[in-house]
């Protein structure tokens, strides 16, 4: 078996060019599977972290998000009044009354115009996201035109730092804090006091309504109860429920995308290592014959040319892959057409992504390498000696 | 001759040359339909009238605009014609059913669509019906709608289920034209929207203006800003190009894998004709070196082996072009949805061409070369 195994790996080193344009097909085949299915996995992961699991979103019924959603004062004050909610510092309740809205503004790279996500926040809304922090600055204050904006926006939009105004709803606001809120959806959005934003932006109503459970077992209860109050149109949502929902579409496109291009490209490289391995066994068939009339018997010779393939597949794989995990430090940042606004996300390597690459470029080698090693193993021992 | 010598060679290892232009078929297939899925985004852009502009509010889409502007903007130099609509965003029994939907003041929105063809008795009966609608031939197919059919849409934006009936069907003028829109009265939608959410009454999405010159375009969408500047809802104008443009660059980012991902699929293919040519050129050698014994030059070798490889690069592109059509149809079947228009355009066409070019060419060099410089003494020692 080592013997077979260096057999098989002496000669992909012998013809070294043909190695590595094949292994180079099959490397960036399993490259753009790879990254394709990263940017899926990056993109989920980003909105399934922006929410808590004891967290409830509650939004006007059949709103899908919280920009088309719309809950009056007097229906926030109901909610308000539940006995599922959590209480805080100083027995006050540990809820938020959040207005969402869209504005547009410049990206820095490439200067066209993006959507961008408003948060009027309330008191509670920090303590309600353990997962923000501020990297520079300040909370805004309440009552005043200060606002905060996540790391994202800071990083990928015109004139926004600390100290800049920005000039939008006919008023101007002051940049008072950065926060980071990791790979969050948090990261692209910008808060100020919803109490300021309200008149700003004419609105009325709040968006959405976040507050935390008091007991996780509770969420049945308060949706039960929400959901048949007469009074209310609203519907509540557990948050990491909330925010899955909104990556579906989209990582389901990357997703697919992703698995019919590899699945497209794969043809390339499978074709390329057929022509590969068929030239080995074509022009080993001297080697062939003399292993063969050793008293190496068919079995041998083929898994001797399956391996070939297979370590060629490999080499391929872990090529792709390596260049793959280098799209990591790259971050993204385009519309999600769910919500209709920016999100920024990176891609993401997992650990089934990597088996899955892996595998998938093994799976190359073998169909590639099939049909040569039969050829191999069928050679007639006279014949295949006579080549020579 | 020399063609037949070029024939040959490409078919001496027959195996070899199929499988090589299978994969160039293959890269091809794959090469068009990116490129046409990339043209898909840009069909709004390609169907926008020079002549229309699009007003909106100036903060952002979701923002609305009061309808009284309308008659200050038809008061604006070089405006001809105003209409107003609203993104209704309702849904199809499921939220999976996307498709665009709009309430529009309908008899000018069709003057200004001369693009919708609607057969004259639909479209008188269209606008008597105040829940009537209309619909693209291809959303019709799509849900098996006929004319006369009640439809129920379940809105996001406006809750609670919206009635509607079919009363006109449009095709598109030309095949740029989206033929899977739905609209309807937008009077029906406000006057249910004073009755249940008064303060959110009396109030469009987006104005649709049309001018009466391109050139007179931009001076009017600056005026109809400037009249607006410093009101409660501040505009912004420009022109249906410039509007569809916004969106496609939403989602730049993804066009832009998109487009990155069409050069690796050439790049790939690249590599494997490089591969095949290596080869041959490898198991060769000793031929060449003949040729260049009898006397024929490098320039004559290098036309042979870039032939051969072009020979081959252009089989498997013309099988690669010819399949991309029935292919684009399947595509079209299955994800249709999403993309209204999916057309292969004569530019792709050109451009499957150039790539399949590049790749023979390319695939050529090292080849070329080694045979080129190869000393006659190796060259005739050297077994394949």
């Amino acid at each position: 078996m080592g013997l077979l195994f260096f057999y098989s790996f002496r000669n992909l080193l012998a013809r070294k060019l043909t190695t590595c344009l094949t292994a180079a097909g099959m490397s960036l085949v399993v490259f753009v599977f790879a990254s394709i299915v990263m940017l899926a996995e990056g993109l989920q992961k980003t909105l399934v972290d922006t929410g808590t699991y004891d967290n409830v979103v509650v939004i006007r019924r059949s709103a899908v998000s919280e920009v088309q959603s719309g809950i009056e004062r007097l229906q926030a004050s109901i909610v308000e009044t539940s006995p599922q909610i959590a209480t805080g510092e100083k027995g006050r309740i540990l809820l938020a009354k959040e207005l969402v809205v869209l504005i547009t503004l410049e990206k820095k790279k490439t200067n066209s115009p993006a959507n961008v996500t408003i948060r009027g926040i309330s008191e509670n809304s920090l303590i309600l996201r353990p997962q923000v922090k501020f990297i520079a600055g300040r909370m805004p204050r309440p009552g005043t035109s200060e606002i905060a904006v996540g790391l994202g926006i800071a990083k990928g939009f015109k004139n926004i730092g600390i100290g800049q105004t920005l000039v939008f709803a006919m008023r101007p606001w002051t940049v008072v804090g950065i926060f980071d809120a990791g790979n969050t959806g948090y990261s692209s959005e910008i808060w100020g006091d919803v109490d300021q934003f309200m008149p700003a932006f004419r609105r009325p109503a709040y968006s959405s309504i976040l507050f935390k459970l008091r007991k996780s077992s509770d969420f049945e209860v308060f949706k039960k109860n929400i959901e048949s109050d007469p009074r209310l149109t609203l519907e509540a949502k557990r948050e990491t429920q909330y925010y899955k929902e909104q990556s579906e579409m989209m990582a389901k496109f990357l997703r697919v995308l992703g698995e019919t291009l590899t699945l497209v490209f794969s043809i390339g490289a499978i074709v390329g290592a057929m022509i590969t391995m068929y030239s080995a066994v074509a022009n080993r068939t001297g080697e062939i014959g003399t292993l063969r009339a050793l008293g190496f018997n068919r079995g041998t010779i083929l898994l001797a040319f399956l391996m070939e393939s297979l370590l060629l597949g490999l080499i391929g794989g872990i090529v792709g892959l390596i260049f793959g995990s280098f799209m990591q430090f790259i971050t993204v940042s385009t519309t999600n057409f769910q919500t209709f606004s920016e999100l920024s996300f990176n891609f993401r390597i997992t650990f089934e992504i990597i088996y899955k690459s892996l595998l998938f470029s093994i799976i190359m080698g073998f169909v590639g390498g099939i049909l040569p090693a039969f050829r191999a193993a069928r050679m007639n021992v006279v014949d295949a000696l006579k080549e020579n | 001759m020399i063609l037949k010598l070029l024939f040959r060679n490409a078919f001496r290892h027959r195996l070899r040359t199929v499988l090589t232009i299978c994969g160039i078929c293959v890269a091809i297939l794959a090469f068009g339909l990116l490129r046409t899925v990339i043209s898909a985004w840009y069909a709004g852009v390609n169907a926008s009238s020079a002549t229309r502009l699009v007003t909106r509010n100036s903060i952002s889409l979701i923002f609305p605009l009061p309808i009284s502007y309308k008659e200050k903007i038809r008061n604006v130099d070089g405006v001809k014609l105003v209409s107003a609509g609203s993104w209704f965003g309702g849904f199809y029994i499921n939220e999976k059913n996307f498709f665009a939907n709009f309430a529009v003041e309908s008899k000018s929105y069709l003057d200004l669509y001369p693009e919708f063809v609607i057969p004259s008795d639909q479209k008188s009966s269209y606008l008597k019906e105040r829940k009537g609608c209309v619909v693209g031939v291809k959303l019709a197919k799509r849900f098996g709608w006929k004319l006369g059919d009640t439809v129920v849409l379940k809105g996001t934006i406006y809750p609670g289920n919206w009635e509607f009936v079919i009363k006109a069907i449009y095709k598109g003028r030309d095949k740029n034209v989206d033929e899977s829109q739905f609209f309807f009265h937008w009077e029906y939608l406000n006057e249910t929207v004073k009755k249940l959410w008064a303060r959110r009454a009396d109030q469009v999405g987006f104005y649709m203006i049309g001018v009466t010159s391109p050139d007179i375009a931009a001076v009017a969408a600056r005026n109809i800003d400037k009249m607006f500047n410093n009101s409660f809802a501040e505009t912004l104008t420009e022109t249906e190009k410039a509007f569809q443009m916004g969106f496609v660059s939403l989602s730049q980012t993804i066009l832009t894998v998109i487009e990155l991902v069409t050069m690796i699929v050439i790049v790939i293919i690249m590599v494997v004709v490089a591969n095949t040519m290596a080869m041959s050129v490898r198991e060769r050698m000793n031929e060449y070196a003949v040729f260049k014994t009898l006397g024929f030059g490098g320039l004559f070798l290098a036309f042979l082996i870039l032939g051969e490889s072009l020979l081959i690069t252009s089989l498997g592109c013309i099988m690669g072009i010819i399949l991309t059509f029935p292919a684009a149809d399947a595509f079209m079947g299955a994800v249709g949805d999403y993309f209204p228009i999916f057309n292969i355009s004569t530019q792709t066409i050109y451009l499957d061409i150039i790539a399949s070019f590049i790749v023979g060419v390319v695939a050529a060099i090292f080849p070329v070369r080694q045979a080129i410089t190869v000393p006659i003494a190796s060259g005739l020692g050297r077994i394949g």
